[in-house]
């Protein structure tokens, strides 16, 4: 791909597809893996941002707690679901159905109960982590299916990138143990590749899983060509593997037809039961059918998955409600290879039931293919820094990638940060609160795009990681000072929710505050910002400038 | 600061070159989804034929298909030339979406 035509190796050609896949959606997928590496942590972010939960701490009378509490809110209820504290939740998250509701999620009935007295809490209103979680793969403020095919078409990107990087440096495993620091350009390559191959195998499955989780809008022409168009076929057949599905949708429909009360048996003892069965994961969800009625069944669901082929499938016992006693039900059926491959790979992206040692590494995993997203971009400014230097000025199109990579690196940074304060600034009564978090996120946003256009290159970037360091710090001194459960607290009580976030933001703090400090243990010198050229007149130097490397 | 002049028309080698980068970016991106597209609808026939369960066959090609688009992808900026990119990607994804429109008519027919 050179512009004398002149003939060239494979590697050439994809080193010049892997630099142009990457920098043109390079911002968008940084702000993908952004959001999406901190949607890991989807749950605790929930917790946190509802500092009304924080007193909430849980004890082993939780269930049945909540189940009394239930008695009173809901008696009349065809069904509830309780999903009960663990380490990744600090209150009871309760639904119910009353009856005659609506079919689907759009007829539950929500609360959010206290794990040791099952009062129920009225948490501010808050999108929490889920704005973060659907921004990943969504983005904001335009129609769903439009968000998702943007960032899946980015994803395609992602994956051309990847593969022809791979390609690019084939010494790539020899070049993962060189780092050469205070090299300029050859360190920043180094810190791209290490980053790269680091995590290399994570990089291939969350972006190929990330294609695989929006297959049916993105490539439905396999499944469309075997059902005659009729995807929802498809969806009957892989459920058909799972008889466990239908039979719990029966039982629904029984509901409370017959007349008379019973009182539901303790819930202690089968807690126990299946205590003595998990004993990793513990109970995660109790589910009532038909309570208060003779028919009525307790079903406990395990806390986590056993395997990632069944999509981290969670084990279950089914009790008879009035007496406790156990009753059988059929083993789920296995996922057949191709099955069990898709959902390895789908249950890696989604870390659905991943436990808190994969999930970290998940999580770190995620901040590894930042930094790389992030390495790489600035690397496309550092490398082109000598032939700026050649041509006495900056052309637009280089100003433009710098301004764009500070704004959406570092500016995302300040965004998160400011999202997660205005959760605490805001007043826990103001109307339309949660859409005036997600408004701050956005304006945080756009102010760090605007800052670089009146600021040196490396002013720039100096100022924002300072101010994201700063706002990552200060968020567990804030936690305490609004409502929240302080590390001194949620430490002990075993809250791990609220203190992995407050330790999270620690270490964003820390990571931040080591890209200001290298920034200013470098001279201004080493990194060389000459001011851009007008954008008026920018359009001009890029075409001079490809003009005189065509030469 | 900016000079002007060279600007104001490329040289024709430099048009040639962005007609040709243009070209391959079509290529790459329609071409490539053409052949993984009709790729994987042809697969599903093919797997389903030689026995695979239906919904593994669908499931599977469509795997296939995302691989599928992001080698044409490369192939179509590694070749010697855009006319090569063209032929190496959208001919057989033309051949495999008339076969997969012959499966579709076949099948219901």
């Amino acid at each position: 791909m050179r512009p004398d035509g002149k003939p060239e190796g494979l590697r050439q050609s994809m080193s010049w597809l892997h630099t142009w896949s990457g920098l043109l959606l390079g911002w968008l997928l940084y702000a993908v893996f952004f959001t999406g590496t901190l949607s890991y942590f989807r749950d605790e972010i929930d917790d946190w941002m509802r500092p009304e939960l924080h007193a909430s701490v849980p004890g082993p009378e939780t269930a049945q707690r909540a189940l009394d509490a239930m008695q009173r809110i809901a008696p009349e209820a065809t069904t509830w679901t309780l999903s009960l504290p663990g380490p990744r939740q600090t209150a009871v998250e309760a639904s119910w159905r009353e009856p005659g509701a609506e079919q689907g999620r759009a007829g539950l009935k929500r609360a959010t109960l206290d794990a040791a007295t099952g009062e129920r809490i009225e948490p501010r209103e808050t999108r929490g982590g889920a704005f973060l979680y659907r921004f990943h793969f969504e983005l904001y403020a335009m129609p769903r299916v439009w968000g998702r095919w943007i960032v899946g078409i980015a994803t395609m990107f992602m994956f051309v990138a990847i593969l022809s990087g791979v390609i690019t440096h084939k010494k790539i495993f020899t070049d993962f143990f060189t780092f050469r620091p205070k090299k300029g350009q050859r360190s920043w390559l180094d810190a791209h590749i290490a980053t790269a191959v680091l995590a290399l195998p994570f990089h291939i499955v969350i972006t190929f899983s990330g294609l695989v989780l929006l297959m049916f809008m993105l490539m439905p022409w396999g499944i469309q060509a075997i059902y005659g168009g009729d995807t929802n076929a498809y969806f009957a057949e892989v459920r058909g593997a799972r008889p466990q599905a239908t039979a719990q949708g029966e039982r629904q429909r029984g509901g409370r037809q017959e007349a008379g009360a019973a009182a539901l048996a303790p819930v202690a003892p089968l807690m126990a039961e299946a205590a003595q069965r998990w004993p990793v994961h513990g109970v995660g969800s109790i589910t009532v059918n038909a309570p208060g009625t003779p028919r009525a069944t307790i079903e406990l669901r395990e806390g986590g998955g056993e395997s990632l082929a069944n999509r981290g499938q969670a084990r279950t016992l089914l009790f008879d409600g009035a007496t406790g006693r156990m009753r059988d039900r059929p083993e789920p059926a296995a996922a057949s290879w191709v099955r069990a491959t898709s959902n390895v790979i789908t249950g890696v992206h989604l870390g659905r039931f991943a436990e808190p040692a994969v999930r970290w590494l998940l999580f770190l995993s995620g901040v590894v293919g930042t930094v790389m997203a992030a390495t790489g971009m600035v690397l496309w400014v550092v490398k082109r820094l000598p032939e700026r230097r050649k041509l006495g000025r900056t052309p637009f199109g280089h100003r433009l990638v710098e301004v764009l990579n500070v704004g959406s690196i570092a500016g995302l940074s300040v965004a998160t940060a400011a999202y997660f304060w205005m959760n605490r600034l805001l007043p826990a009564g103001l109307e339309a609160r949660g859409d005036w978090e997600i408004r701050g996120f956005f304006i945080a946003w756009l102010l760090c795009l605007l800052h670089p256009l009146v600021r040196t290159h490396r002013r720039a970037w100096l100022e924002q990681m300072l101010l994201a360091a700063l706002l990552f710090a200060l968020l567990p001194v804030l936690n305490p000072l609004t409502g929240g459960a302080s590390l001194a607290q949620s430490v002990p009580h075993g809250q791990w929710s609220i203190a992995g976030f407050d330790l999270t933001m620690l270490a964003l703090a820390a990571l931040h505050g080591w890209v200001v400090w290298w920034l200013l243990r470098g001279k201004p010198a080493a990194k060389p910002a000459p001011r851009a050229a007008a954008p008026a007149t920018g359009g001009v130097a890029v075409k001079a400038q490809a003009w005189e490397r065509a030469q | 600061m900016v000079s002007l002049a060279p600007a104001a028309k490329p040289p024709p080698s430099l048009r040639r070159y962005r007609a040709a980068v243009a070209s391959r970016t079509v290529a790459a991106v329609a071409g490539g989804y053409l052949l993984a597209a009709a790729g994987a609808a042809v697969g599903a026939h093919a797997m389903a034929g030689l026995g695979m369960p239906r919904a593994d066959a669908a499931l599977a090609s469509t795997l296939l298909a995302f691989i599928v688009h992001a080698v044409a992808a490369m192939w179509a900026f590694g070749c010697a030339s855009a006319w090569r990119a063209w032929a190496g990607v959208c001919l057989p994804g033309v051949v495999l979406a008339l076969a997969a429109w012959w499966l579709q008519r076949g099948g219901t027919a």
